[in-house]
C-alpha cells in the first residue's frame, strides 16, 4: 500500500480512486485533523498557531510569506512521506488567494523535484475523456503494486 | 489565549458522496444505520458524513460502497459534522470547501461512466490521456491565417 500525494490534496475524486485501488491517499484532511484533534491554545478555525510558519521553514525561506509557509507546514510533510503523487494540472478550485496559489505552485514544485512516480492529468471534459483519466490512474496506481 | 481542548479525539470522519439515479442519499443512510455500530452518520444532501472510530468508519464505508460503486464517491474530512468552524449553519453561506466539491460534483458523472466501462475493457487497450505538460505551439501557416485575417 503505497501513500499517494494527490493535488489539489481536498480532491474528492482522486481520494476516492486512490483509496479503492487499495492505497493511501495524502489529503489536506489528514493534515487538518491532525491539528484540530491535538490540545494547545485556541487558535481557529483550523488551529494554525505561530508556530506553524516557523515549521515552514524547512520547505521556504523566511522571506517567502508567512501564508506560505504556514501552509507548507500543512503539506510539507506530507510530500516528505509521499510514495507517489498525481497531479491534476487544470485544477480550478485550487484557485484561492496568493497565499494558496504560490503553496500550490511551490508544492508542484517540490513534487516534481522529488523522484518518485508521478501522474500528470486534467480533469476529463466529456465521458470519453473519463474513461482515460480513470485508466490511467488505475494503470498508475497497479504498477505502484503493494495494494491491499 | 484561551485553552482548546479537542473533542471526538481519536475519530475519523469520511464523506460519502452520491451521484446516482438509482441511490438516494435517504437510502445510503437507512444502509449505513442498518451496518453501523454506534458510528455517527449525518444525512446531507450530496450523501453522507460518517465520524466513528477508524476501522469502524472504514467497515461502514466500504458496506455502502457496495451498495452502488461507480457511483458513490469517499474521501476524508478533518472536521467532524456540524463542527461550528465550518458548518454553513454557523457561518452562513456556504461552508468552506462546498464550493471545491460543487466543482468535482461536475466531473463525477464523467468518472463514474469511466468506472462502468472499465469494467468491460481492459485498462491497458484503453489510450493514455493527452499530457498536460506538453503545449503545441501554433504552426506557423495557422499564425499566418490570423495574422491575414486581421489585415483584411
Amino acid at each position: 500500500m503505497a501513500k499517494v500525494f494527490i493535488y489539489p490534496a481536498t480532491s474528492l475524486i482522486l481520494s476516492d480512486l486512490v483509496s479503492r485501488h487499495g492505497h493511501t491517499p495524502l489529503s489536506s484532511a489528514v493534515a487538518i485533523r491532525e491539528r484540530i484533534q491535538t490540545a494547545g491554545l485556541e487558535s481557529p478555525p483550523l488551529q494554525i498557531t505561530p508556530e506553524e510558519p516557523k515549521k515552514g521553514l524547512k520547505w521556504a525561506a523566511v522571506e517567502v510569506p508567512s501564508g506560505v509557509r504556514g501552509r507548507m507546514a500543512l503539506y510539507g510533510p506530507m510530500i516528505g512521506e509521499c510514495e507517489a503523487a498525481i497531479i491534476i494540472n487544470d485544477a480550478d478550485l485550487a484557485f484561492g488567494c496568493m497565499g494558496c496559489a504560490r503553496t500550490n505552485e511551490l508544492i508542484k514544485f517540490l513534487l516534481r523535484q522529488k523522484d518518485i512516480p508521478k501522474l500528470d492529468l486534467n480533469y476529463p471534459k466529456n465521458e470519453e475523456e473519463g474513461v482515460r483519466f480513470v485508466a490511467a490512474i488505475k494503470r498508475f496506481l497497479d504498477e505502484l503494486g503493494g495494494k491491499r | 489565549m484561551t485553552e482548546y481542548k479537542p473533542v471526538l479525539v481519536g475519530t475519523v470522519t469520511k464523506y460519502v458522496v452520491v451521484e446516482s439515479f438509482e441511490i438516494t442519499p435517504s437510502d445510503l443512510a437507512i444502509r449505513g444505520y442498518e451496518v453501523s455500530n454506534g458510528a455517527m452518520i449525518k444525512e446531507t444532501c450530496f450523501g453522507l458524513v460518517v465520524t466513528g472510530k477508524p476501522d469502524e468508519v472504514d467497515r461502514i464505508v466500504t458496506e455502502l460502497r457496495k451498495v452502488d460503486p461507480d457511483h458513490i464517491f469517499i474521501k476524508d474530512r478533518g472536521f467532524p459534522p456540524g463542527d461550528p468552524r465550518r458548518c454553513r449553519a454557523n457561518l452562513g453561506g456556504a461552508r468552506p470547501g462546498y464550493h471545491g466539491m460543487e466543482f468535482e460534483m461536475t466531473v463525477i458523472p464523467y468518472i463514474s461512466h469511466g468506472l462502468e466501462e472499465l469494467k468491460k475493457r481492459d485498462a491497458a487497450t484503453v489510450p493514455a490521456p493527452a499530457d498536460p505538460l506538453v503545449h503545441e505551439s501554433l504552426d506557423i501557416t495557422s499564425l499566418k491565417k490570423l495574422i491575414d485575417a486581421q489585415e483584411s
